[in-house]
């Protein structure tokens, strides 16, 4: 058989099994669900995933570092005197602006506030913060309101806590122990873990949590790569014992249970649907063949070999299961996408508000994980398709 | 049941098609167990809440402290028969990997409000006499191999010693167990070694406490506010169960989430299982209407068509809950993060619930359908 007309067999009886699916409506449909189904969870479970690594993405940069007590891994846990914190202020290579060196001591409490979507009490991280925090964090701006003043029993509120949290909305007023605060302004900052928190002055928190330390030292470097060096001077130093980090590693560390957690589960959870949803792949395709036994014998009656016969299963398996990952992609982009929740960050006891986020490469991913699903659910009965003995199966009913 | 066979010899005669069918329920069924697990993970401790704990903690946050001297005040509201304390010490053993909830406690008072605790009588005395004793649940001690007598280090990050040192060593006196679906992951020592070697001046995180009657919890949680309402440290009381659960809903919508994965899992699984059962029953319509014309009546016709789905579907449904019964019982797969993990009983029956409401359903149609043929028409068929 000439090569050239095998693939004229292949081309026509694939483009006939194409063409009618629309006569077997139901089991092509069950197939394509099936298959959209999982692929949307599978997409959908991992979005949580990659919306939470893009928002440590945006927090830190290369240049910022996160200076705590040693031995301290968050800093709720830390704490750092006030001479201390004017020694690592002073350390090597500190960026310097008109309004001294970019860095900024800082107490890091929680304030119970009801979230919107249970009515229930979560832990709201609040920031007490110096003037040099928004030389740290550039990004930080305001989007409505104003700037809290220093000194005035103020805060102003990250987008990502206002939209997650009741009482945050410009204008309502928190209520910490004996002290009224006001929210005068709400601020973004690119989507970082700054839009989970409430920023205040932190000469003003530490009397209202009855502390008198700081917790750390947030500061900017000059230089991305006298690190090492700074690092090295201040853990040297006898007067300090603290722990110095990239902010960039302290926040990975900080949502590695999450990560964990989201991403081991995820998996589990996808496999054990993607096997599930290839026995269904193969069940639907089983029963497209069998309804079909006649029609593919007739056609290996009319001469067409079974080579043929078989790719074009094969491929009707592929063409049902790609629909079905298109399907499950767009659903799962339309539903979860941009979906904004908060959860809480067991490692920093604070609750981080964040947006799933079905990006490009996902999607991509979900399509080439529907590939194999075809594959192997097409196969079998593909084989069946080529192998059935024509005349018993002219007969069968 | 002597049409048992007749039922059997059905589902023989395509193997490889009832045995992929029932391999897709297996799987459903299997990821049902394992979410169900999942579920009782992330709302650890709302089921096994005492009815008669309230818990009082500052009102501004829970990381705030309340001072000890609470304790009598709180004992002298009418209604409350017992009170005790904890004090989160966090810290770091080794790794920070290696997290568990570490507590300083008020002994004899904790033990008596949690009477869930379980802790052989000898290992509670000694626990009792060792002021820096310690005593671990289970779950923590089989993780890091504990034994009684081991001491474990832990380097504080909250607490400071007096002479400014932060290592602590705790000698393990006792290894406590408590029924499933209770953490048992903590590491429990006496407040006094805390009060002792700290300047932590008399605070202490949070209470708990044993009132008389739950059925007057309300007021009781009124009276206690209401006492230190105005003061420097306003407490807020709440029953343990809404405690849990709020602690439970700051993880989010990880429920329902989970829930729409479930409905989803079941929504392909009806599809796809009672996609193929149907048709194994239209091919097999001459078949129907020759048992038919041999005598046997409409209604057996349809039970044996439903027993055929049921059977089908129960024993790869209970096949699945079988394996998820097995992987639930090999503990946490995050390694730690989620220290209640296993599948409830309770659950295990509902999965059967489904897996009958799921061969019921699969088969009604087609058993209806075989129930109504008319065997005249279906014999002309082909």
């Amino acid at each position: 058989m000439g090569l050239l007309r095998w693939f004229s067999q292949v081309w026509a009886v694939t483009l006939l099994n194409l063409r009618t699916i629309g006569q077997r409506r139901g089991s092509s449909a069950a197939a394509v669900f099936g298959v959209a189904g999982v692929v949307m969870v599978f997409v959908a479970v991992l979005s949580i995933a990659e919306g939470f690594r893009a928002t440590l993405a945006a927090t830190g940069s290369p240049a910022s570092v996160i200076v705590m007590r040693g031995g301290s891994d968050s800093e709720m846990m830390s704490g750092i005197s006030r001479d201390n914190a004017r020694i690592v202020a002073d350390g090597p290579g500190v960026q310097r602006t008109a309004q001294g060196e970019a860095a900024s001591a800082e107490l890091y409490v929680v304030v119970s506030l009801p979230k919107r979507s249970t009515r229930t009490d979560a832990n709201v991280p609040l920031r007490g913060v110096q003037p040099a925090a928004f030389a740290v964090r550039k990004d930080v701006h305001l989007v409505a309101g104003r700037m809290f003043q220093w000194g005035h029993n103020e805060v102003i509120a990250g987008v990502g806590a206002a939209r997650q949290f009741a009482g945050l909305d410009l204008g309502s007023t928190l209520h910490l122990g004996e002290n009224v605060w006001h929210v005068v302004g709400l601020f973004a900052s690119g989507g970082s873990l700054s839009e989970s928190e409430i920023w205040t002055d932190v000469d003003l928190l530490m009397p209202a949590y009855r502390r008198t330390m700081f917790q750390s030292v947030h500061l900017e470097l000059a230089d991305a790569a006298s690190f090492d060096r700074f690092k090295d001077a201040l853990t040297t130093d006898p007067r300090l014992d603290v722990s110095v980090l990239r902010e960039t590693d302290y926040y990975a560390e900080q949502s590695r249970s999450l990560t964990t957690i989201i991403t081991v589960l995820g998996y589990i959870i996808t496999v054990l649907m993607a096997v599930g949803a290839v026995f269904g792949a193969v069940l639907t395709m089983y029963s497209a063949v069998a309804s079909r036994t006649r029609e593919i014998a007739t056609l290996r009656a009319l001469g067409f070999s079974s080579g043929p016969v078989q790719i074009s299963v094969l491929a009707e398996a592929m063409v049902l299961a790609l629909a079905g990952g298109a399907i499950g992609g767009l659903l799962a982009y339309f539903f979860f996408d941009g979906y904004r929740t908060s959860t809480l960050n067991w490692q920093s006891f604070s609750q981080v508000a964040f947006a799933f986020r079905v990006t490009p490469r996902l999607l991509l991913t979900a399509i080439v994980v529907t590939l194999p699903m075809g594959l192997i659910g097409g196969l079998f009965p593909a084989i069946r398709a080529g192998t059935l003995p024509v005349a018993a199966a002219l007969r069968e009913t | 049941m002597r049409f048992l066979h007749l039922v059997w010899r059905n589902l023989a005669r395509r193997i490889v098609r009832t045995s992929l069918t029932a391999l897709a329920i297996m799987v459903a069924f299997l990821l049902f167990g394992f979410l169900a697990a999942l579920r009782v993970a992330f709302n650890a401790g709302v089921d096994v809440t005492g009815a008669d704990r309230l818990m009082v903690s500052h009102k501004v946050s829970i990381i705030q402290p309340l001072p000890i001297a609470y304790s009598t005040q709180i004992g002298q509201v009418p209604g409350v028969r017992e009170v005790t304390h904890a004090n989160w010490f966090g810290g770091v053993y080794k790794d920070p990997k290696n997290f568990f909830p570490r507590m300083a406690v008020d002994p004899v008072t904790y033990l008596d409000i949690y009477p869930e605790i379980k802790l052989p009588e000898e290992q509670k005395r000694a626990w009792l006499a060792d002021r820096t004793g310690a005593i671990v649940g289970r779950v923590t001690a089989d993780r890091f191999g504990f034994k009684v007598g081991d001491r474990i280090p832990i380097l504080s990050t909250i607490y400071t010693k007096r002479d400014g040192g932060r290592n602590w060593e705790f000698t393990v006196d006792g290894i406590f167990d408590a029924p499933k679906g209770t953490d048992t992951s903590a590491l429990l020592f006496q407040y006094d070694y805390l009060k002792e070697a700290t300047f932590a001046n008399n605070q202490v995180g949070w209470y708990i406490i044993r009132i008389s009657d739950p059925r007057h919890a309300q007021q009781v949680v009124d009276r206690i506010d209401a006492m230190f309402a105005n003061s420097h440290a306003e407490t807020k009381t709440s029953t343990e169960k809404a405690f849990a659960e709020g602690f439970a809903k700051q993880a989010g919508d990880i429920g329902a989430i989970i829930t729409g994965i479930v409905s989803a899992v079941f929504f392909t699984l009806l599809l796809v299982a009672g996609n193929t059962m149907a048709q194994s029953v239209r091919e097999r319509t001459s078949e129907l209407a020759v048992l038919k014309t041999l005598g046997y009546g409409d209604g057996l016709v349809m039970g044996l068509v439903l027993l055929e789905s049921c059977l089908l579907v129960l024993v790869a449904g209970g096949l699945g809950l079988y394996g998820a019964w097995v992987f639930d019982s090999l503990g946490d797969p995050t390694g730690g993060y989620l220290p209640v993990f296993y599948l409830p009983p309770r659950d295990l029956v509902l999965g059967f619930g489904f897996a009958a409401a799921l061969g019921l359903a699969t088969g009604a149609l087609p058993a209806w359908q075989a129930m109504r043929l008319r065997i005249v028409d279906a014999l002309r068929r082909v």
